[in-house]
């Protein structure tokens, strides 16, 4: 290496050039840091509870601290890693490139978005050291502001102050994308990628702000006693879920989303050829956000709305779920014929495939009314959506971590471990949730410190599964860091992919490319892609 | 019920199967079949296809559509109770279930109940929200402070089964658990007979009535200044503001709590609340004294051994 080329992490090194940057790259990195932390510290707590749960005796934890551990997990998990992961990390790092823009619209705004994010998170990491909060991640009046003694002011205010970040994000994104395409990028030229994250920002933008003034309610009826769910003060209770899950279903999609975004890149990369059905794919995002807003209730079976607004909302359920189905048949049938080059991220696509389709399918279970009366708030439940947060939205993040780690860090991870991680977890999720349906379906309920003896065996099978889904995860780890340190120089395109992002070097230049690039070709063009600067 | 509810559940896992199976072994059979490991090697450009596009929107709202329909079906039968029920109350509290019976019986975190017969529980919670779960009958309804929930059963089989809190309510949540007990028909009558001689829950109620001096208005030759109670339970009522509301056990309790909420046409706003001076269970009590209250139909207060020649047909699962 004689000279070495200026790129955004080397041009500046002090920590204030980190702290201070407006660079769309640095700031996908830090969001990096922080969530991976914040990975660690709810798989901390995900641990602990399925090593509780391998007895069914409570000689672990005590009550209360194991009621602090799954509502831990939830608030962290949700909140501080599926929320930003795809959006603020790689969607901060990858989208300007991909539009050829030297930057997001507002980069000191996208500063400001991950600092409120870090105060959100440190308000909520406070709440936990100082006692904890024990309400579920769901915050259910009137316990949450009635009955617990846990930190739920707290926690409230962490994460209040969280959805700002996102809110910020997701303006940022889409005007991003309205406004700093390239020359000749028109909207379907667009990778679907960037098709994911504008549906996502819309959903951030009209969803977030519900959540924000959910909290605040609580907080009110909590401090000043003003009675808006509880019952006692003349509140209604079930108010309390239709307002959370109004976000809360949509922040599904938050999380869902992009990670479909990054499948469609890698699919459509490592089989080398245009993505099936493109704009089937792209609007079928626009569809689920949209639709996705209208489902909130099904939530709801049990807790008391009419029969009628339960028949509408599993109608509507039904009719979402068609546009994820769409998805997989198109991305099933964009290898039909390709040319299958079967790396790392590839595998960690088809893991993903796998266990989307799990999650989806049990869908149909959840959304079904006379069944979800039997399944509802059991470990059925659990199961499914484990299957869509972490078998869908964690390993669709994983599949576009390692397609666009070279990129970010102008390395290359060893690609053999890579597949063995893939692997592992792929089999340690499947060991860890499968036997939650049939836990479910035999009505284990969910957030139980104790339980019944013949739930036994299927509990130890979990819990034997996280450890190898642990064990996966800190492979992961360990080899991505070996990378920054012993790994091959990249190059600008190790997968000979198309799009913007891989014209420009690996790490990229301070301010993207040399000169502005100019986009004459559709998507994923690659019979006739040329082997671009290195 | 059950065994309608495991049926709609195994097709759909039929459906499901189906579909995971067939999009696995394509994505296995492509990946194989069209595996290279020449980087530069190029697919074939083949963009979409409308039919398919369509057929594979199509094919899955349709049978969308039938799990949908069948499980809505089923869905009301799990929601509506049948005209004939043997009737039980119940009240959540952090961490028991409180059962109380017509005949006069109280038990916590025990259900006693005859086999072949369906079985109705009204219930709420005295504190946070909390859910009646009974996974052997695949029955469950949150317990919402404030307003009254039913769930209801046959059970088919003698013997013990899991009652759970299905609904997330604090410290000991997973041990709020309790059973129902099955019993054959005569074993169930002498189960009934030898509880506690306090008389039965309507006679606890009328008991309520008096001692509570309820009776000194709503008088039952309607001379009093509140309505006559008397034939009120089931009916339609007319309202002051120009409504009519069906008088259930909801709409009992509301006009216990908070008098004016629903005011009767005719009738003053001049009855105290009784918010937090009454249990639940007392409200309980009020309630059945209420539907006892009847001129036809044989009156006086109802109780879970009426021989079955005045609850005729037992329900039986479609």
């Amino acid at each position: 290496m004689a000279s070495t080329p200026l790129t955004y992490l080397n041009h500046e090194h002090s920590v204030a050039s980190w702290l201070l940057t407006k660079d769309h790259k640095r700031i996908g990195v830090m969001y990096l840091v922080v969530v991976t932390l914040a990975f660690f510290l709810g798989g901390l707590f995900a641990t602990l509870i399925r090593l509780e749960l391998a007895t069914p005796a409570g000689d672990l934890l005590s009550n209360d601290d194991y009621n602090k551990m799954f509502t831990m997990h939830g608030v962290v998990m949700v909140f501080f890693v599926l929320i930003p992961a795809v959006p603020a990390i790689l969607g901060n790092f990858v989208l300007p490139l991909m539009l050829g823009a030297k930057d997001v619209a507002f980069p000191k705004i996208n500063l400001l978005s991950w600092y409120v994010f870090v105060i959100g998170f440190l308000f909520t990491v406070y709440a936990m050291v100082t006692g904890g909060v024990d309400t579920g991640w769901t915050f259910y009046t009137p316990y949450s502001s009635r009955a617990s003694n846990s930190n739920v002011m707290m926690t409230g205010i962490g994460v209040f102050i969280t959805g700002f970040s996102s809110i910020l994000t997701g303006l940022n994104f889409m005007v991003t994308i309205h406004r700093m395409r390239a020359p000749g990028l028109t909207w379907f030229r667009l990778p679907l990628f960037v098709w994911a994250v504008y549906a996502t920002s819309l959903v951030q933008i009209l969803g977030t702000p519900v959540i924000a003034i959910t909290v605040l309610a609580l907080a009110v009826e909590r401090g000043l006693h003003f009675g808006i769910f509880d019952a006692a003060l003349g509140g209604d209770p079930v108010l309390f879920q239709h307002m959370f899950w109004f976000y809360s279903h949509p922040a599904v999609y938050i999380m869902i989303l992009p990670p479909m975004g990054a499948i469609s890149e890698v699919i459509a990369c490592f089989s080398r050829k245009s993505i099936f059905g493109y704009s089937f794919v792209a609007f079928s995002s626009l569809a689920i956000a949209i639709f996705g807003f209208l489902v909130w209730a099904h939530h709801m079976f049990v807790s008391g709305i009419s029969v009628y607004s339960a028949l509408v909302f599993s109608f509507l359920t039904y009719a979402v779920a068609i546009p994820s189905a769409v998805k997989t048949f198109n991305w099933t049938a964009t290898m039909y014929k390709g040319a299958i080059w079967l790396k790392a991220p590839m595998i960690w696509a088809i893991a993903f495939l796998a266990l989307f389709l799990v999650g989806g399918l049990t869908g149909l279970f959840t959304a079904a009314l006379g069944v979800d009366v039997h399944i509802h708030d059991t470990y059925f439940v659990v199961a499914h959506f484990h299957f869509i947060m972490v078998g869908g939205a964690v390993m669709g993040f994983f599949a576009g971590l390692h397609f666009w780690w070279p990129k970010i860090t102008g390395r290359m991870y060893s690609e053999i471990w890579a597949k063995v991680a893939a692997i592992v977890v792929l089999a340690g999720f499947i060991l860890t949730f499968g036997p939650q349906f049939i836990l479910g379906y035999l009505g284990m309920p969910r957030r139980y410190h104790v339980y019944p003896d013949e739930f036994q065996v299927l509990n130890v099978l979990s819990s034997a599964g996280a450890s190898i889904l642990a064990v996966g995860y800190l492979i992961v780890g360990i080899y991505l860091m070996a990378s920054l340190f012993k790994g091959k120089h990249a190059g600008a395109n190790p997968w000979h992919a198309t799009g913007l992002e891989w014209t420009t070097q690996s790490p990229p230049l301070p301010h993207n490319f040399e000169v502005q690039p100019i986009v004459t070709r559709e998507a994923y063009e690659y019979s006739s892609q040329e082997v671009t600067v290195g | 019920m059950a065994s309608r509810v495991d049926n709609l559940y195994f097709f759909i896992v039929a459906v499901t199967a189906f579909f995971a199976v067939l999009v696995s072994v394509l994505v296995i059979v492509f990946a194989a079949k069209y595996h290279t490991k020449d980087p530069l090697a190029v697919g074939q450009p083949i963009h979409g296809s409308m039919p398919l596009e369509l057929a594979w929107s199509i094919i899955p709202f349709l049978i969308s559509v039938v799990i949908f329909a069948w499980s809505a079906d089923v869905f009301f039968d799990l929601q509506r109770p049948p005209d004939q029920t043997i009737e039980i109350y119940s009240t959540a509290k952090r961490w028991m279930w409180k059962f109380q019976h017509l005949d006069g019986q109280n038990e916590i975190n025990e259900l006693h109940v005859p086999v072949g017969r369906a079985v109705k529980v009204t219930f709420t919670s005295e504190d946070v929200l909390h859910s009646m779960f009974f996974p052997s009958f695949r029955v469950k309804a949150d317990a919402i402070p404030g307003r009254y929930s039913t769930v209801w059963f046959t059970a088919t089989k003698i013997g013990e089964f899991h009652l759970f809190c299905a609904e997330y309510c604090g410290t000991s949540h997973s041990g709020m658990i309790g059973k129902v007990i099955v019993m054959e028909p005569a074993a169930y009558q002498a189960w009934l007979a030898g509880g506690v001689g306090s008389g039965s829950l309507s006679q606890r109620g009328e008991q309520l009535f008096n001692d509570l001096a309820c009776n000194t208005c709503h008088r039952s030759d309607g001379s009093g200044r509140g309505p006559s109670l008397v034939n009120k339970f089931g009916a339609p009522v007319e309202l002051a503001n120009g409504t009519s509301v069906a008088v259930n056990e909801g709409y009992v309790r509301e006009s216990i709590l908070t008098p004016q909420a629903k005011l009767v046409a005719g009738f003053q706003p001049l009855m105290p609340t009784f918010q937090g001076l009454l249990s639940e269970e007392s409200v309980i009590a009020l309630v059945e004294y209420v539907k006892s209250l009847r001129t036809t139909g044989g009156g006086g207060p109802r109780t879970a051994s009426e021989p079955s020649a005045t609850a005729p047909a037992t329900p039986q699962n479609k």
